[in-house]
Order: structure tokens, then C-alpha cells, then sequence
């Protein structure tokens, strides 16, 4: 059972079981559809930008553990980033969920994002914990306002 | 159940262990646990002599097939064509003639949509699928109806897993030009009424394509008895090796079909602006076939043939009553699909647990099942849900493995419950 607790750390069953910011936002600027057609993963995420800032973020939808983890988690840290510092968090944390740095050596900047550290063990799932980052970078760069992993 | 289940048990002894020595894999340790292999309607693990054969013609007697007038050359063509027979002979067919090597179920589908279906479906013409088909037994019917300006008609599937025949009979009209469907299920493991979807096509002249991907894996069958007109499978389902597979079909229509790819092998004479077709099977079969696919495929008939499709059928109904009664005790466990027909396939949902992360979690034990939409997204909307987990049984596998797979769902309730 100890590969999995990699895996499955307290934080990601927690924020799997509650998730955070788990609604809908009637005043976003932003509305992003964000799904994985293969998995059937499948979340709505709600942006508030104000001068490049986020000012207010959301998510609602289904999906796997991870995913859902992933999602209420950014939703939690990216809540008042700029736009440049929610950007510099995506490259970060596709990084290390994809094993090209090592967590160790960043864990002040990744805080509660390390709990995704053990992805990287894992090809299949790399692409369950990027999901809602993916849609939000796609949309913070303002290239089109839907992104879907195939 | 529990019942017929003893009683059978009873007068039929049927022992895994005598084969399980035969298939290496199944050895193998996965994350340091013992592997448990329960994703058979996916792909199944290959016997020691299905390996064998294919390293043997590698090693020995590697040619063309059909071309060479050197002994290699004789040897792998007349391996080639024995492997014909010993097919066709698997499934009764009445020759070899009309047992065509494909590339799995899937070419073998779109084989007939081009060939037969180009040539005799036409504008507002209709064809007649089931809900529960694998998207291989259904994007090759819409790509040929946007072609041809046919339509699609669908046989609901109810509650249990089961088609509706009623609305079948009221499918069936004038305009009906074939009739598509699975044999056996792989989302419900539910055993379509075959005999009467053909009786009742028939009465009308409508030809009928059976998707037996599943079932000739796991049952005895004779086309000549089913009379369909089309029969399609895969050897990787059945102890082969993958990239071969098999189409067969009625003579006549084979004669009257026009053919799928042209190329060497196909033809009989050719000239610089027309050709003649070869006789059949080899006009649908062009360029070098998968020699080595064909010779391994026959060899995996060869041992389900050993092995006996009727006691391999018998013990794995066993199987799956064991496994259905087991998984029905855990609370929360939903299982979709309640065929009184039905083959060793469960799709199921546990609680609200995700599947991928359930399928992950087993993977870590070692046990290797299927999660997903098994290839068939539209019965996965109509069912209201994402994806299901899938296991799907074999006869090398045993009661003690289906125990250890419903331990470690419990406990996968428990690691999720958080
Ligand atoms: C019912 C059914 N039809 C068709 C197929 C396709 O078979 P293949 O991928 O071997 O062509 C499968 C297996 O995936 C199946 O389960």
C-alpha cells in the first residue's frame, strides 16, 4: 500500500472528498470547459480576472481522485495570483508532476502542491493532475478559451 | 443460482492448474505482487505453444506465402493455408474458401462496410445496429451511410443489458438492408439471441453481421447453425497473437462482393488499365498477409480445441456466478448488466469511487482490470455515467483470483473513504 499513499496523499483524498471552491460563479469573466473525452473526466472552471489578476476562482464537475484533487487545489492557491504568478505556478507544477525536477528542492514555492509529487510514478495519471491547470493556462494565455486533452 | 452452480460443480470437474503452467505470463509479478489477470475481453495472455509456433516459423521456414517455388516458400504457404482449415473448421464453416484473414474484428467490419455494403447499400436504405455495440460495429456503418445517404437504426438495449427484441421486429421493414449486432456484449457480457435475430431478418431476406469478438473466444460456435451471413473475431481474444483476425461470410456473398484493398495477391491478371480479381478468399486478401499471425492464431484454436469450448464455457458460467454472487455482497457495488445469457464480463461501479483511481489501485495489488468506456461511449451516455470498471474472466483463471480481486475492492472502499 505504500507506492499508493504516494500516490493518494491525505491532501488529495481530502480535497477529493471536500473539494474547494466547489460551485458555480455567477460573476466570472471566464467560463473554461476543461475535460479528458478518454477518461470522461469532465469540470467547468469559473475565472474572476481583474487587471491581471484572479481575483475569484471555481470549479464544478466530475472526474477521477486526482483530478478533482488537482482542481480544488489550484482553485485554493491561485485565488488573488497575477497572472504571471499563476503561470509561473503551471510551470512549476507540470514539472514536477511530470518528474523533470525534483519536488525536494521546491517544496517552499509548491506548498500543498507537493502532495501531487508521486504522479510522476505514474504516465497514465500525469494527465489527470494537469487537467484544470491546463485549461486555466490555455485561458491565461488567452489562446483559446477551451482546452481539451485528447 | 447458487444451486444450479453446485450442481454443476458436481458432475463437471474442470481444473485452471492443468493450463496455467502453459501460459509464462502469468508467472510475472506486477509492482512486486503476484500478477492477477482480469482484463481477458481486452486482450488474453498467450499459451507457451502459441509462442512457440510463431518463434518456429521465424525460426524455420520464414517466406512469402503463395509466390515461391522454393521449399520455405511451400512450407509457410502450406502452414499459411492449414491455418485456414484449421479455423474454419473451428467454427464449422463449410470451407475454408470463406474464411478470409483480416487484421482483427475491426478490419473485418469495415471490410464488409466497403465491399458489401458500397456496392449493395444505397440512398435511404437502413441498417440495423444494437445500442451496445463496440464503436468497431458502429463508425464503420456511420462513415458508409454519410457516403451513401443510408440510415442508422438502433435496438435499444434495457435495463438488464439485454436488447429489446420487440422493437427489433418493428425495426425491420422494406428499406432494412443488413443487420449489425454483437454476439456477445463487451460492456454487459449479455449473449444476443442470435437464432432469432437471424430467423426473424431472414423471413425478410435481410442479411445479418455477427460482432462475435467475444464470443467465439468463450463459446462453441457453429456459423452454419447461427446461418448468419457475416461473422467477424479477433485472435488476440482468443489466445493469439494480435494483428490477425477473421472474417467469414456466406459464399455467394463473397463472390458478389466487390473487393477491399487492391494489391498484389488480390488479382488474377492485370493489365495496365484493368485487372481481374483472384477467387475467394484471396481477392479480399492483398499483400503479404500476417503469415506468422495466422499460423499463431491456429495454434491458439488448437488448444481452445484441447482445452473443449464446452467445459471452458461450463467452467467459466461457474466463474462469473462466483464472481457476480461475491462482488453483489459488497454494499455500494453496482453492476451494470443482468443477462440470464451472459459470458464471463462484469462492468461495475463501487460507490463513488472513480474508476481510473479504482483500476489504479488494484493495479497496485497486482490485478489488472479494464477501466473506461470499453470502446462504447454511447452506451456509457445512455447509462448516465462516465465509465465503468470492467473485469472479464478466462478459464485459466480462478475462483481464488476473483476472491483476492473482491478483498481488495473492500479495501479500496476503505482507502477511498477518507
Ligand atoms: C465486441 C467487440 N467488438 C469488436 C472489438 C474490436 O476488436 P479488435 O480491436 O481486435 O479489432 C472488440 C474488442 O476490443 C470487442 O469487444
Amino acid at each position: 500500500m505504500e507506492d499508493l499513499r504516494d500516490l493518494y496523499q491525505e491532501v488529495i483524498l481530502d480535497h477529493n472528498k471536500n473539494p474547494r471552491n466547489f460551485h458555480k460563479m455567477d460573476r466570472a469573466t471566464k467560463v473554461l470547459d476543461s475535460q479528458n473525452p478518454l477518461c470522461g473526466d469532465h469540470y467547468t472552471l469559473f475565472l474572476l480576472l481583474e487587471d491581471d489578476v484572479i481575483k475569484d476562482i471555481s470549479f464544478e464537475g466530475s472526474g477521477c481522485a486526482i483530478s478533482k484533487a488537482s482542481a480544488s487545489l489550484m482553485s485554493s492557491i491561485l485565488k488573488g495570483k497575477s497572472r504571471k504568478e499563476a503561470e509561473e505556478l503551471f510551470q512549476l507544477f507540470h514539472q514536477v508532476v511530470t518528474g523533470e525536477i525534483d519536488p525536494v528542492e521546491h517544496l517552499e514555492e509548491l506548498g500543498k502542491l507537493a502532495a501531487f509529487a508521486g504522479v510522476s510514478e505514474f504516465p497514465a495519471r500525469v494527465k489527470c493532475a494537469i487537467l484544470a491547470w491546463h485549461t486555466m493556462h490555455e485561458a491565461l494565455n488567452e489562446e483559446t478559451d477551451s482546452f481539451s486533452t485528447e | 443460482m447458487e444451486m444450479t452452480a453446485r450442481r454443476t460443480e458436481e458432475k463437471f470437474q474442470f481444473n485452471p492448474h492443468q493450463y496455467r503452467g502453459d501460459f509464462p505470463i502469468l508467472g510475472e509479478k506486477v509492482h512486486g505482487k503476484q500478477l492477477i489477470y482480469l482484463d481477458n475481453a481486452a486482450t488474453t495472455q498467450k499459451p507457451i505453444q502459441v509462442i512457440d509456433a510463431i518463434s518456429d516459423y521465424y525460426r524455420h521456414y520464414n517466406a512469402n506465402v503463395h509466390r515461391a517455388i522454393h521449399k520455405l516458400g511451400e512450407t509457410a504457404t502450406e502452414a499459411f493455408e492449414n491455418s485456414r482449415k484449421t479455423i474454419a473448421r473451428f467454427i464449422s464453416a463449410p470451407s475454408e474458401k470463406q474464411v478470409i484473414f483480416t487484421r482483427g474484428t475491426t478490419e473485418a467490419i469495415n471490410l464488409v462496410a466497403s465491399g458489401w455494403g458500397r456496392k449493395f447499400i444505397g440512398a435511404g436504405d437502413e441498417i440495423i445496429l444494437s445500442e451496445m455495440e463496440h464503436h468497431s460495429n458502429l463508425i464503420p456503418w456511420q462513415l458508409l451511410a454519410k457516403e451513401v445517404g443510408a440510415k442508422l437504426k438502433f435496438i435499444p438495449f434495457k435495463e438488464d443489458g439485454t436488447i429489446d427484441f420487440p422493437v427489433y421486429e418493428t425495426l425491420l421493414s422494406s428499406h432494412t438492408k443488413l443487420v449489425t449486432i454483437t454476439h456477445m456484449s463487451n460492456v454487459f457480457g449479455t449473449i444476443n439471441p442470435v437464432i432469432r435475430i437471424v430467423q426473424m431478418a431472414h423471413d425478410r431476406g435481410i442479411p445479418v453481421l455477427f460482432d462475435a469478438a467475444q464470443s467465439v473466444p468463450h463459446l462453441p460456435v457453429n456459423v452454419e447453425h447461427l446461418n448468419c451471413d457475416f461473422f467477424a473475431f479477433s485472435g488476440h481474444k482468443m489466445l493469439g497473437p494480435t494483428g490477425i483476425g477473421i472474417l467469414y461470410a456466406k459464399s455467394q456473398i463473397l463472390e458478389n462482393m466487390n473487393p477491399y484493398q487492391g494489391g498484389g495477391e488480390m488479382i488474377s491478371s492485370v493489365w495496365f488499365e484493368e485487372a481481374t480479381w483472384n477467387e475467394i478468399p484471396h481477392k479480399f486478401e492483398a499483400g503479404t498477409p500476417n503469415i506468422a499471425g495466422a499460423i499463431g492464431m491456429a495454434k491458439a484454436v488448437e488448444y481452445l480445441e484441447n482445452v473443449g469450448m464446452v467445459n471452458l464455457t461450463l467452467y467459466e458460467q461457474e466463474l462469473t456466478t462466483h464472481g457476480l454472487e461475491k462482488m453483489a455482497e459488497i454494499p455500494g457495488m453496482k453492476i451494470y448488466g443482468a443477462a440470464p445469457e451472459r459470458g464471463g464480463i462484469i462492468s461495475f461501479n463501487l460507490g463513488d469511487i472513480h474508476p481510473h483511481d479504482l483500476s489504479h489501485f488494484l493495479d497496485q495489488q497486482g490485478i489488472a482490470v479494464r477501466a473506461g468506456h470499453h470502446c462504447a461511449q454511447p452506451v456509457m451516455r445512455k447509462l448516465n455515467i462516465a465509465a465503468t470498471t470492467r473485469v472479464s474472466f478466462y478459464f485459466y483463471n480462478t475462483k481464488e483470483e476473483i476472491d483476492s480481486f473482491v478483498d481488495q475492492l473492500k479495501k479500496a472502499k476503505e482507502f477511498f473513504a477518507y
